[in-house]
């Protein structure tokens, strides 16, 4: 029989103006296995503590009740005042006297009969209470970062510069991700490479960072501290060690007709390539699609040019398996795909381009060698639209209900660099709002107006009509004015909404992180833990998280290392000892527990088992208590109730059930 | 309401699941919104931590309705648990259904940790059901009656 | 409720659309192919709504000017279809004058040469029994 304590708080006057307290704590000595009730003002206060402790050790108490407020708010508190004297912490529990009855009910009768019943059901519950212990688990050094952008690379290197070993893994063949296609940067207008390559540089030659280019995330197993991760080298048909990047097979390549990704599909590249210049690592890839040796057999170009002897034809994906204590995932994101959006005739003209394309057209390395030009004739526009909110904002299901944050800002920045650089072109800029919080962000736009004449104009466009002499008919409409716009551009720009790299829900997945309905990964706490996932160990860096621009992606980036940082810096973990466990003379080793286990942590094993005098070796459920998060569907799913949850047991739940319905 | 429920004091069980729906009701305490006092709260990690054994329980114990809240489906702390939840109850709903236990009796609802409000006016909407259902006299257990 | 209330609601309950999801983009007047023709403008006709504004909505000549072409439905972002909440104002004045459709038979006496092709099909979606 245990011996138990009730404590019953008053919480100054927020329990106590509603519940009679002191007649609580004089029901509490009725209930059995009560042997101590007191009610104080404060019990979470150090006397409120003190009292705990000292009842505890004078009445010997095997286990307590606080009736109190809720238990996400001091359960934590209770049992390390438990703990510190000299009783298990797990033999606490808490009835939410506060949230769940005094803060809601007027009737001081009604009240404290509620109180007595969730007081009773406590009781109920810690009479069946068993100490259970925290485990412990050790913590893999290592960290792993998934996405090699500007939000990848600096979490990788702040990781690496607190001394503790980073994995980069990059889908395409470079790092530098969407900043490596920008041309310039808002607010300042820095050039985007500039800032970006020295850091790619950096990343690459840490000696605490290796980088996983052209490869995938594949499988990931394990838990916080302990995961263990397949990762995909895709083959790249090129030696690493060997190729010295000189760039001949890219020039000598005579199949030149795939689309340039890097250049959002506006010019073409070779079968061989590296995305761009200052790719890292400078090590090109062959696209098999386009390469006509893996077309047709013939060819091999490449491989007789390469004076390093680079080139492997028969190279295969490789897998690799690490360990890591850590993930963190930036996985950022691309522009939506336009082709619900027929109004802007996207698709019927070449001269109606997205905002990344422009950046592409803008940038000296781009298709047009940074001269503004249309991509149909080539010839230099003179009237420029650009429209706002292509699929943001849109609560139909063509688009994206979200503002994608940075549109406001590049468009801005688009007009302005024009402007400044071909004063003669009209830019018209149609907004719906224009919203520019952030450091110098608003002045940013006041000068694209003010100082660069760029014309705003508040109100959508309808359709954009494409004439038969080349140019694009606007019709918009001026909310301001109360007038319909037809303007005849010769180049339509369109701020396409973002959405998280479409792999990234396959990734989310694979690490049991949480995931909204717009692909984004969650957050542990909206306000508090914006850069955990729920997920412990899983860390958030960048647009994966929401839309951002470079400064906050580098800014949660560099927090998202922290945590990792946080994380890897310790030895030991401890686990949730409220794991399941299974009763091995009941479990039949049907294997359904391990089917709706979401964390892989149960497995069989072949147990000698003493049932009643018959020993037999038996195949049994096996719970890893440091896979086990303790959401309990296995104990429900199990056919003969052989699965349990410590903390949260059949026998205590019924219990609690049994004390209400009394 | 019938004459003869005029002192009916119905008895309420509410499974919470720890990560959204029990941060719900606490967030209707916290901003004050009330909901009658027959709702008896109990905390469980999960929503697929409820064995439709401990429904059963109750209304053997003589509980007049019970409801089960959890996560929204797909954010469910654990993935998947809200999903399993679902379709038990789905499945016990029905059977409670055939041996007359009126479908009223028994509810799931979804409630986030943000939703103070809902849980408040799903309280509400609850016990005004199970009132105008009166007392549960299906699967009572006479023994259990003191 | 004031009379005017009333026929807001009807209108909001007619159409199935609520005016409060706008956020006064203008795509709806951008792509309004009458727009010249009307008074009131497509999107202040969610805002007639809003304020409750019913008396000018029928009145105005823009109820009449709208072909039902629904490029405003389809191109709305926020699923608020002024198109729809002007079909559904004419409907209330329909109703006011007692009359709830039009028979088929009918139509070739009300025909007029001039009328867009697009009017005859939005009438049919309209008004067929």
């Amino acid at each position: 029989m245990q011996r138990i304590g009730v404590f019953v708080c008053h919480c100054g006057s927020n329990i106590a103006a509603t519940v009679d307290v002191s007649k609580v704590a004089e029901m509490a000595l009725m209930e059995p296995g009560v042997v101590h009730a007191e009610d104080y003002q404060y019990m979470c206060s150090e006397a409120g503590q003190a009292k705990i402790a000292a009842a505890i050790q004078e009445k010997n108490l095997t286990g307590i009740v606080v009736c109190s407020c809720s238990p996400r708010m001091h359960e934590a508190t209770f049992r390390k005042a438990a703990e510190r004297a000299g009783l298990n912490p797990y033999m606490v529990e808490i009835a939410n006297i506060r949230e769940h009855c005094s803060w809601i009910h007027k009737d001081m009768e009604e009240a404290t009969k509620k109180a007595v019943i969730l007081m009773r059901a406590a009781i109920a519950k810690v009479n069946l209470n068993t100490p259970l212990q925290a485990g412990e688990s050790r913590v893999t050094k290592r960290a792993l970062v998934i996405g090699g952008g500007i939000a990848g690379i600096q979490t990788a290197l702040d990781i690496a510069d607190a001394g503790y070993e980073v994995d980069i893994v990059e889908k395409t063949p470079s790092i530098g991700g969407r900043m490596s296609q920008l041309d310039k940067t808002f607010p300042t207008l820095d050039c985007s490479a500039c800032i970006l390559t020295p850091k790619m540089v950096e990343a690459s030659a840490h000696e605490k960072i290796n980088i996983y280019t052209y490869s995938e995330v594949e499988k990931v197993s394990g838990f916080v501290g302990d995961f263990t991760v397949d990762i995909r080298k895709k083959a790249r048909c090129v030696d690493m060690d060997k190729c010295t990047g000189c760039g001949v097979c890219q020039e000598k390549c005579p199949s030149k007709k795939a689309p340039s990704e890097f250049n959002r599909g506006l010019n073409t590249r070779s079968a061989i390539y590296t995305p761009f210049a200052q790719a890292i690592p400078n090590v090109p890839v062959i696209d098999r699609e386009a390469c006509i040796k893996f077309k047709t057999g013939k060819c091999g170009i490449c491989s007789k040019v390469c004076q390093a002897g680079a080139i492997d034809y028969e190279q295969k994906d490789e897998i690799i398996t690490e360990k890591y204590g850590a993930i963190v995932v930036a996985t950022g994101f691309d522009t939506i795909d336009l082709e619900k959006y027929d109004e802007y005739a996207y698709s019927q003209s070449k001269d109606v381009i997205t905002s990344l394309e422009l950046e592409r057209v803008m940038n000296a390395a781009g298709p047009t060698h940074g001269h503004l030009e249309r991509l149909s004739d080539g010839k230099a526009p003179k009237e420029i639209v650009f429209i706002q909110c292509v699929g943001s904002r849109c609560s139909d299901d063509r688009g994206k209900p979200y503002c994608s944050k940075i549109c406001c800002m590049y468009t801005a920045k688009h007009a302005m660099l024009i402007r400044d650089k071909y004063p003669d072109v009209n830019v018209t800029v149609f907004y719906i709002d224009v919203r520019t919080p952030g450091k110098n962000f608003d002045e940013f736009y006041r000068r694209a107006v003010e100082q660069y004449g760029v014309n705003y104009i508040k109100g959508q466009v309808g359709k954009v009509i494409p004439q038969p002499d080349g140019k694009l008919l606007v019709q918009g409409s001026d909310l301001l004015d109360n007038r319909q716009i037809l303007k005849e551009a010769d180049m339509v720009v369109l701020a396409t909404a973002i959405e998280p790299n479409p792999d990234v829900r396959k990734i989310a997945t694979m690490l049991t992180a949480s995931i909204d309905t717009n692909n984004f990964l969650t957050e542990a706490h909206a306000k508090l833990r914006p850069v955990e996932s729920p997920t412990a160990g899983i860390f958030l860096s960048g647009v994966c998280q929401g839309p951002k621009d470079i400064p906050e992606t580098v800014a949660q980036a560099g927090a998202a290392a922290v945590k990792a940082i946080g994380l890897l810096a310790k030895d030991k973990l401890m686990t949730n000892p409220c794991t399941a466990q299974s009763d091995i003379l009941l479990c039949n080793g049907c294997s359904t527990c391990e089917n709706v286990c979401p964390y892989g942590a149960i497995s069989y094993e072949d147990k000698e088992v003493n049932d009643h005098g018959i020993r037999e070796t038996r195949r049994i459920a096996v719970v890893n208590n440091a896979l086990c998060q303790g959401c309990g569907a296995c104990t429900v799913a199990c056919p003969s109730g052989a699965m349990d949850l410590q903390g949260f047991s059949n026998r205590q739940i019924i219990a609690e059930v049994d004390a209400i319905c009394r | 309401m019938p004459l003869e429920n005029k002192e009916f004091k119905p008895k309420i069980v509410a499974f919470c699941c720890n990560w959204c729906s029990y941060a719900g009701a606490d967030l209707a305490g916290s901003s004050r919104l009330t909901y009658p006092a027959d709702v008896k709260i109990i905390r469980v990690p999960c929503s697929c931590r409820v064995n439709p054994m401990f429904i059963l329980r109750a209304f053997e114990k003589g509980a007049d309705g019970v409801i089960m809240c959890g996560c929204h489906p797909g954010d469910c702390h654990y993935s998947t648990g809200n999903y399993y939840a679902r379709r038990r109850m789905t499945l016990l709903f029905s059977m409670l259904d055939y041996i007359g236990v009126e479908n009223g009796r028994t509810r799931v609802e979804w409630v986030s940790a943000a939703e103070g409000v809902k849980f408040s006016e799903t309280m509400n909407s609850f016990v005004e059901k199970i009132y105008s259902l009166g007392e549960n006299v299906r699967l009572g257990d006479l023994r259990c009656k003191s | 409720m004031s009379s005017q209330k009333k026929q807001a609601e009807l209108i909001k309950e007619i159409s199935g659309v609520n005016p409060l999801k706008c956020m006064k983009c203008g795509k709806c007047s951008a792509s309004c192919p009458s727009y010249n023709e009307m008074d009131i403008k497509p999107h202040q006709f969610v805002s007639y709504v809003i304020n409750e504004d019913i008396e000018s909505l029928v009145n105005s000549k823009s109820l009449w000017k709208c072909l039902s072409c629904f490029a405003c439905v389809e191109r709305c972002p926020r699923d608020v279809k002024p198109g729809k909440l002007i079909d559904a104002a004419r409907q209330v004045v329909v109703r006011q004058k007692d009359q709830n459709y039009l028979l088929a038979d009918e139509i070739p006496e009300l025909l007029d040469p001039e009328l867009p092709q697009q009017l005859l099909v939005s009438a049919f979606r309209r008004y067929r029994r």
